[in-house]
């Protein structure tokens, strides 16, 4: 905006400087950062997505009386296993977040070569598993509300592993300090949404059409 | 809290302990040493070691957008960004306008031959559409943009870069669906587009799933802004600025950004599993293979009835910081205000339900309903008498402002007591899609939405450009606005009575509505009148008004304490906050921080509550990757629409566009 006309600086208001931020930190862990909240913002636009999405699936239930409709209910197996690896997950995930915070770089890496590890193999199984799903979208309603689930699920993840992938390699170069320990923990949080989303997901997908 | 100020003799409020102002906490955990608490490099110039033109020119540098039209792609400025939203949401409403005015050509007399069924199907379509989406979500949000730093007393909104991406998603989905329009692949099936009519079996062709993808594109830009706005609001406002001392726009736009952040997932989650039912087979709305079409309509109402308040909540900040300045007063109740903003957000989602009262929900569901829509009126007629004490106390001045402010008053009071009767199941039942109901949400909207905006435009306009528009011309606007209003919807409350349906092409002579018609579009023809007053008023202040400088109406929030329009650092030192008013607070000198970078971008982020001061963080440069990133997008979307693949293929660019972004370039985003 300088096209425009501005007043001669002698009409702004005269300054009493009365704090000095100079020491302060230049970015800090948690929420104190700014991105903590962005991202808590996002999870909760997205959490209510899934909320909604579930509240769908239990209407179309309610609708049909019968459910899982014609269809027969999804392997168990390959997502219990599925799960028990997402909950696995979470611990070196907590421990990726918690050197993040000692400004750790090796161990940093190490939990973050872990991390990518486990979403590569969350994502192959997350291939099986929707093979194994023994509906498909266009089948009836039923298939749809499972593949709605899945398919916003999956994107969740495929996301949340390329920026673990991403940022394993970036705290391998030279960018790998600082405010980078930031990213770390907030891209630790956000999986532990994903994890979260998963839980109700699998219990509703996997273990309701069996009750 | 409500004593009246006299401007020119208050003493200046004092300033609180720097212990009180900052938080003193190192960012290393004990015993950790962090990188975030290092001694700043010595070398780098900070704003306590420059001051005056230097310190002026030094930050217009920093903070400075390039010059030519990739500089002008790369922006991230929150001020040039707000300007084009602003513009680009203010375009949309005269489009929307314009194809309201075509309607009410071939409305004016019966089976006139003007537009078919087919064009009419589609113009109410765009018009609903356009209002909604891509005007009245967007504008609230607009505003914020624009003016949130400002007022909070920072340097750029939080998420620069994604606010820059989501105003070009914004722009992309709005043009795509007038380009489908102009191309006769315009969407023709109301702007909730039901099914089953809207589904795969009743409407063929690609119009539907036009409509289905711009609603995927404007509300992921519209949730992305609500996350900053959120953002900013908690994290970046000035010093001292605790939570009491918010500005009541700001309030307001911060409850829109929360209503915004959990409706908007309704919609998108309708519009892709329509789209998905049109496209690629599933049964979410098929009742031959276990789908519903009401599970449509609930998640819809669930983003709809809030929708309503989405548009209205933004304005009642417009109207708060007008009255307030105008009434040369504190804002008379800023906690009953503030509580009754957060309440209507709150009742705003319980109330989805009204909508389909004529879908025959259970007898007492109905009941519990009815009562929940009466009761948003308590939060509301709040509102509207603290706005009356405050200007009773005040000694107010009945600039253009106000008077766009008065006329809200007086519409939405009216569209407020016809809605009261459309809360009742009863009477619903009665005038259910008939020209009654239009009447009903022109007065909530125009008056609760358009009325104050203008007004905000008026009032915030010497800030936008250095130059004040026309009272004249603002006068004329104003009165020939207010009257071609009423002219234009009062009367289809008795077209609606008689039995006239909306959404209706053409109307026999017989029915004996075309009087009544007839004066509607005169009415309408008198409010685009006002709207060519108003642009031209526009046009010529621009280029022509008199200087306004920093502060013309003698306003107290801190956007006036910097230059109209300001440079793009903002404030060359950060206020520290110690009153609500903080201008009237400190009329000569106002208390600042320093110690700030002057060679790179550096805001203060302070605690959610107490807005004490915590870090500077870095705020990030200007950079193309948004702009590309928001291209490979419309790609994707586009291209879904015809293929499935489009998908998987579109993935590629978008997640080469995203690194592009996120990948630290050189030692500036580096270090900081
Ligand atoms: C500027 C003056 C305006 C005029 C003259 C106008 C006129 C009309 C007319 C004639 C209709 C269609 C009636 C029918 O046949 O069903 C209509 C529908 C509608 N208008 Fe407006 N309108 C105006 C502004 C607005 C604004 C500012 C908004 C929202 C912020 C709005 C929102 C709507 C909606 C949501 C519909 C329903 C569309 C549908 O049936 O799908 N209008 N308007």
């Amino acid at each position: 905006m300088t096209a425009s006309p501005h007043q001669p600086l002698s009409t702004r208001l005269h300054h009493n400087v009365v704090l000095n931020v100079r020491r302060l930190p230049s970015y800090g862990h948690g929420s104190r950062s700014s991105q903590w909240w962005g991202i808590m913002g996002f999870c909760a636009a997205e959490g209510i997505g899934f909320v909604l999405a579930f509240g769908a699936y239990f209407y179309l239930v309610f609708i049909n009386g019968v459910w899982p409709l014609s269809s027969k209910p999804p392997d168990i197996y390959t997502s219990t296993f599925h799960t028990a690896l997402m909950l696995a997950s979470l611990w070196p995930n907590y421990l990726a977040r918690k050197y993040s915070e000692r400004e750790d770089l090796l161990k940093v890496r190490r939990y973050l070569v872990i991390m990518s590890v486990l979403g590569a193999a969350l994502l192959g199984l997350r291939v099986v598993e929707i093979a194994l799903l023994h509906t498909k979208w266009d089948h009836n309603a039923y298939g749809s509300i499972v593949w709605l689930l899945l398919g916003f699920h999956t994107l969740h993840l495929v996301t949340d592993v390329v920026n673990t992938i991403v940022l394993t390699v970036l705290m391998f170069t030279r960018h790998g300090h600082g405010r980078r320990f930031n990213n770390v923990g907030q891209n630790a949080d956000y999986w532990t949404f994903v994890v979260a989303a998963w839980i109700p997901l699998y219990v509703i997908v996997y273990l309701f059409p069996r009750w | 809290m409500t004593q009246t100020l006299a401007p020119h003799d208050v003493a200046l409020d004092a300033v609180p302990e720097p212990t009180r102002l900052l938080t003193g906490q190192p960012a290393g955990m004990p015993g950790v040493q962090s990188e975030a608490d290092a001694p700043p490099d010595p070398r780098e110039l900070r704003d306590d070691q420059v001051d005056g033109q230097e310190l002026t020119a030094r930050l217009a540098r920093t903070w400075g957008t390039r010059k030519g039209i990739i500089g002008a792609l790369s922006t991230v400025d929150h001020k040039i960004i707000g300007r084009r939203y602003i513009i680009t949401a203010f375009i949309f409403l005269f489009l929307g306008g314009l194809s309201a005015v075509a309607m009410r050509m071939q409305l004016a007399r019966p089976e006139s031959g003007l537009i078919g069924p087919d064009l009419y199907n589609q113009l109410f379509t765009m018009h609903g559409t356009t209002m909604m989406f891509l005007f009245g979500v967007p504008i609230g949000e607009a505003f914020a943009v624009f003016l949130l730093p400002l007022m909070l007393g920072t340097r750029n909104i939080a998420f620069a870069r994604l606010n820059a991406y989501s105003y070009y998603v914004y722009l992309f989905g709005g043009a795509m669906i007038w380009f489908a329009f102009m191309l006769n692949i315009g969407p023709d099936v109301g702007w909730f587009a039901y099914v089953p009519l809207s589904g795969p079996e009743f409407s063929p062709g690609k119009r539907v799933d036009f409509w289905a993808q711009m609603i995927t594109f404007t509300e992921v830009a519209g949730i992305a802004v609500a996350v900053q706005i959120v953002v900013t609001v908690f994290k970046m406002r000035a010093p001292g600025m605790t939570l009491d001392r918010i500005p009541l726009f700001v309030w307001a736009e911060l409850v829109n950004a929360f209503i915004i952040i959990f409706a908007l997932p309704a919609v998108v989650t309708a519009s892709v599993m329509l789209i998905m039912d049109r496209l690629v087979g599933t049964h979410f709305f098929n009742p031959a293979e276990g789908g519903d079409a009401l599970l449509y309509q609930h998640l819809f109402w669930f983003f709809g009835h809030p929708e309503v308040y989405i548009i209205f909540i933004p304005a009642t900040g417009w109207v708060s910081a007008i009255v307030v300045t105008f009434s040369r007063r504190q804002a008379f109740g800023y906690i009953p205000l503030v509580l009754s903003m957060i309440a209507t957000g709150f009742l705003s989602f319980g109330l989805w339900v009204h909508h389909m009262f004529t879908t025959g929900l259970p007898q007492l569901g109905a009941s519990f309903f009815t009562a929940s829509s009466m009761l948003i009126a308590i939060p509301n007629g709040i509102q509207i008498f603290c706005w009356i004490a405050t200007l009773w106390d005040g000694r107010p001045v009945f600039r253009t402002p106000l008077l766009f402010v008065m006329g809200f008053f007086f519409i939405f009071v009216a569209g407020g007591l016809s809605g009261i009767m459309l809360a009742s199941v009863p009477i619903d039942a009665q005038v259910h899609d008939t020209m009654f109901v239009v009447a009903h949400f022109h007065y909530v909207l125009i008056g609760g939405n358009v009325f104050p905006l203008l007004g905000a435009v008026y009032y915030w306009f010497p800030k936008f450009t250095g130059r004040m528009m026309s009272e004249r011309l603002g006068k004329w606007h104003f009165w020939l606005a207010f009257i071609g209003f009423n002219i234009t919807f009062f009367p289809m409350h008795i077209t609606g009575l008689m039995g006239m349906p909306r959404r209706v092409y053409t109307y026999l002579p017989e029915m004996g509505w075309g009087n009544l018609n007839l004066i509607s579009t005169l009415g309408a023809t008198m409010l685009f009148a006002s709207f060519v007053v108003f642009l031209v008023n526009v046009v010529v202040s621009a280029r022509r008004g008199a200087l306004a400088g920093p502060n013309p109406w003698d306003a107290g929030t801190l956007e006036w304490a910097t230059s109209s329009p300001p440079l793009p650092q903002n404030f060359d030192r950060i206020p520290v906050v110690t009153n609500r008013e903080p201008l009237w607070a400190h009329r000569n000198t106002l208390p600042v921080v320093a110690g700030l970078s002057v060679e790179n971008r550096e805001v203060i982020i302070s605690t959610a509550t107490a807005g004490r001061a915590d870090l500077k963080e870095s705020s990030p440069e200007p950079s193309i990757w948004p702009f590309l990133a928001a291209i490979a997008t419309t790609v994707t979307f586009i291209g879904s629409i015809f293929t499935p693949w489009a998908i998987v293929w579109g993935g590629l660019p978008t997640t080469i566009t995203l690194l592009g972004w996120f990948w630290p370039k050189g030692v500036k985003e580096d270090e900081a």
